[in-house]
């Protein structure tokens, strides 16, 4: 009884350390790809007048990409703290659709799911929109956040730190974060082979850019939205009448 | 210098907007797990929302300067192309962004 017990522990363990490995190998390309981005983000923060630290702070508190890039403005200008609430809505407001996908029926336990939802970035929505993920266990999905997470604290750290040494002349950095959204959008083309939905979308952001170039992407979430529940109430109609 | 206490209420305050929005959902969408319409609606946002997010990416470029827009579609271009040739994340990714800083360093060393 002893050792079938610890055998099956054992096996557990085993399991356990493959999930991880699994969700190393789905996450590893997203943190490759976000080197760059965490490299920018700290040499901002050294620039904009703050401490290197708070880079790290930042990067492991907010969690939010491109809402960092913003704060770091904010901060240095001293913005009221009510524009520092209204701009992270605003900005992150995408965030609210993410959990029709996000698979956190797999994720037990309270703290596992508040780490789960605290680590709801862009990446980890986009690297489990795949049907795949709906039977993944905790320990992979789990594991996919706190390894980018931890990837992306270390970049910005170390971007901070060596911030000075970048030459001023190297510029574009910043394109590496739409590579990985251009990519990671085809990977989630070859599951929805769906054209009308990627040109509505492109017009949604064109038209969003021409309204309001400061509330893009809001705006732009916004129309989509309301573009697809359109879709879906005339798909509905069509299969009633038919 | 910032007062570090204003820097740590606004790291804050960001932060707990951002999870806010992040865990919301999920208490509210509970209820309508099997509604037909989020299956659609799910189904449908992963490819939409990356189109947007890599518009609001590249929504500054200036389309009237070609300095500006030469470098975006050719690195556009690189990343796609090899996306659907090989298929492989990391250098899709690698490379479009080392054309991107590579063209546009160039431009700003000869303007």
């Amino acid at each position: 009884m002893q050792v079938m017990e610890s055998a099956e522990v054992a096996g557990a363990r085993e399991d356990a350390r493959s999930e991880v490995a699994a969700g190393w190998r789905t996450v590893a390309p997203a943190c490759v790809a976000v080197v760059p981005l965490g490299l920018a983000l700290g040499v901002l923060v050294v620039q904009s007048g703050l401490a290197w630290w708070w880079a790290p702070v930042l990067g492991a508190v907010v969690f939010a990409g491109s809402m960092e890039f913003l704060l770091v403005g904010l901060l240095a200008a001293t913005a009221p703290l009510a524009q520092i609430a209204v701009s992270t809505l605003l900005v992150n407001f995408r965030h609210v659709f993410y959990a029709i996908t996000f698979p956190m029926h797999r994720v037990g336990g309270g703290w596992w799911r508040a780490y789960s939802t605290f680590a709801l970035t862009d990446e980890a929505y986009a690297l489990t929109a795949t049907p795949d993920s709906a039977g993944w266990s905790r320990a992979r999905i789990i594991s996919i956040q706190a390894f980018f997470h931890v990837a992306w604290v270390l970049c910005v750290a170390i971007g901070a730190g060596l911030g000075s040494l970048i030459p001023p002349q190297v510029v574009g950095l910043d394109f590496a974060v739409t590579a990985l959204f251009v990519v990671l959008g085809i990977e989630a083309y070859k599951v929805r082979r769906s054209v009308p939905v990627s040109v509505v979308a492109l017009a949604c952001a064109i038209v969003a850019a021409l309204i309001s170039p400061a509330n893009m992407l809001l705006i732009a979430m916004g129309m989509f939205g309301v573009a697809i529940v359109c879709s879906y109430l005339v798909s509905v109609r069509r299969s009633r009448r038919a | 210098m910032l007062d570090p206490w204003y820097v740590l209420s606004g790291i804050a305050v960001s932060a707990a907007v951002t999870w806010a929005l992040r865990a919301a959902p999920f208490a509210m969408l509970a209820p309508l797990r099997h509604s037909t319409l989020l299956a659609y609606v799910g189904d449908r946002m992963p490819v939409g929302v990356m189109v947007i997010l890599a518009a609001y990416t590249v929504h500054d470029t200036d389309l009237a300067a070609l300095a500006s827009v030469g470098p975006t579609v050719l690195a556009l271009a690189v990343t796609i192309g090899l996306h659907l040739w090989r298929g492989r994340m990391t250098l899709s990714i690698f490379a479009g962004t080392a054309v991107y800083v590579a063209v546009t360093s160039a431009i700003g060393l000869s303007g």
